[in-house]
């Protein structure tokens, strides 16, 4: 099993509602995010074209935030996905300064934390919080291994990028 | 031409608009890291070269500040971390990929031999000393006897102890200023650079002066052909790297790079002990100043520039 996540761009309108489910979900702490949305406008006016996107951990297959961890505090867990188990971790910010996506933060109780995919509720059969809450149904979960899935099938039949492949991380989060 | 504008929606303390994990303790350890690990050489080196009647500062003097050093490292590390209650789990496993999990190994072994080392010389180097428990003694004796295995030990310690404080930072390829193999060997220079201006301080005769005179002429001229190579290799590289050079050369840290870590921290130590070596009289104190002062300031600009180089955004 490869978990993977797609997001459909054309589709996405920036509510931020995968934000604020993630956050109720998984009790982030007020002020930080596991997810969120970014705006790209690029071109020159007057054309210009405006790409909106909701952001997490990528769950790289390749991911330097396990390779630095000195603890093993990070590490793979079912499906791939990069999980930090909480009392091995040390707080030594190693994973955060690997991060190429800026996508862990230091919570305030002083562990390293980040993007499960869920896997509390992926375990029983459910989706992530942030997939399952999306007006637009945007966002696409599933197992990259299952040639069936949605997520496969979407990555077979459209064009598809993700985010600084030139970081050599192979992440698992596609647009 | 392309635009790309950016309206995060992100809040993230600490990482957004810049990312500042790693505070100043880092910048601190890395510096007192690379100094002790630069003093332990040279002792190790010259007590196996069998020089240590010949150079006594650099063997029994200079690396007292070894384990002070290590020690200030040490605690600037412990306190840096978020989750210090878990800090044991460093030691109940051993990752190589991990050039933090390594370099924990490394002090984790450097540290006592620094504190016997030096515990062996302290009733040589201090006559007044006088141990009231036979502990003490008998550690003392045992540390003179092992003193060999010990210097066996320390040279391929300090080396790892000196590299690391690079490593550490270039094995992160997210930050593109710090993802560059030169760091390793740079930092290493640089900390025996501190280390050969502390032993220059404490050399009592002018055989050892002369020789860490051309020592620190070596290893300052070495790097500054390493920062220099360093530099043209982020001019070679892709743009992320140089966007991440701008930071030196031109962005907001370069007053602080060229000003304090090139010209104050290596030039004009250079050109002084140049003088020096030709026999003009310059206060020993002014070089060894500047080296220091140009050291830990080169790994408080590697450290706070490179978090804010980045892929994204």
């Amino acid at each position: 099993m490869r978990l993977a996540m797609v997001i459909d761009t054309k589709k996405c309108v920036g509510c931020s509602d995968c934000v604020v489910a993630c956050q109720t979900e998984n009790d982030v702490p007020i002020g930080y995010c596991r997810d969120w949305i970014t705006e790209t406008v690029n071109g020159t006016y007057p054309n210009l074209t405006l790409e909106l996107r909701s952001e997490r951990c990528n769950h790289c297959d390749n991911s330097p935030c396990v390779r630095c961890c000195p603890t093993g505090a990070s590490h793979y867990g079912a499906g791939g996905a990069v999980i930090v188990t909480k009392n091995e971790c040390i707080g030594c910010g190693a994973c955060i300064e690997s991060c190429p996506y800026d996508a862990r933060y230091q919570h305030p109780d002083g562990y390293i934390d980040k993007c499960t995919f869920c896997h509390h509720r992926v375990s029983n059969g459910l989706l992530p919080a942030c997939v399952s809450v999306c007006p637009t149904k945007c966002m696409y979960f599933g197992d990259l291994d299952n040639s069936h899935s949605e997520v496969s099938q979407l990555l077979r039949n459209r064009k598809y990028k993700t985010l600084a492949p030139e970081a050599g991380t192979k992440p698992q989060v596609t647009t | 031409m392309k635009e790309e504008l950016f309206i995060s929606g992100r809040n993230i303390p600490n990482i957004d608009p810049i990312l500042h994990v790693w505070h100043w303790p880092i910048s601190v350890d890395l510096f007192f890291g690379g100094l002790a690990a630069g003093l332990l050489f040279f002792a190790a080196l010259f007590y196996l070269l069998g020089k240590e009647k010949e150079y006594p500062s650099v063997v029994k003097l200079a690396p007292f500040v070894a384990p002070i050093g290590i020690t200030i490292a040490l605690i600037c590390l412990f306190y840096d971390l978020t989750h210090k209650i878990y800090f044991w789990r460093l030691y109940m496993t051993f990752r190589l990929e991990s050039p933090m999990s390594f370099g924990s190994w490394v002090l984790m072994f450097i540290t006592p031999i620094s504190f016997l080392w030096v515990f062996s010389y302290a009733r040589e180097v201090f006559p007044k000393l006088n141990y009231k428990y036979e502990i003490l003694i008998t550690i003392e004796k045992f540390a003179i006897v092992n003193r060999r295995i010990m210097a066996i030990l320390l040279l391929p310690l300090s080396v790892s102890l000196g590299i690391y404080t690079g490593i550490l930072l270039s094995a992160f390829n997210a930050r593109p200023l710090w993802n560059n193999a030169i760091l390793g060997p740079l930092f290493l220079t640089s900390g025996l650079t501190t280390a050969a201006a502390v032993i220059i301080y404490f050399a009592k005769t002018a055989v050892e002066r002369k020789l860490f005179n051309v020592i620190l002429l070596g290893l300052i001229f070495l790097q500054i052909a390493l920062i220099s190579h360093m530099i043209l290799g982020y001019y070679s590289g892709s743009e992320i790297q140089l966007e991440a050079v701008q930071l030196l050369m031109g962005g907001s840290f370069t007053f602080m790079f060229i000003g304090f870590v090139i010209v104050l921290g290596l030039i004009i130590p250079f050109i002084l002990e140049l003088f020096t070596y030709q026999g003009y009289k310059i206060p020993v104190i002014i070089p060894v100043l500047l080296i220091l002062l140009g050291g830990i300031i080169f790994r408080f600009v590697m450290v706070d520039a490179g978090q804010i180089s980045r892929y994204l955004y």
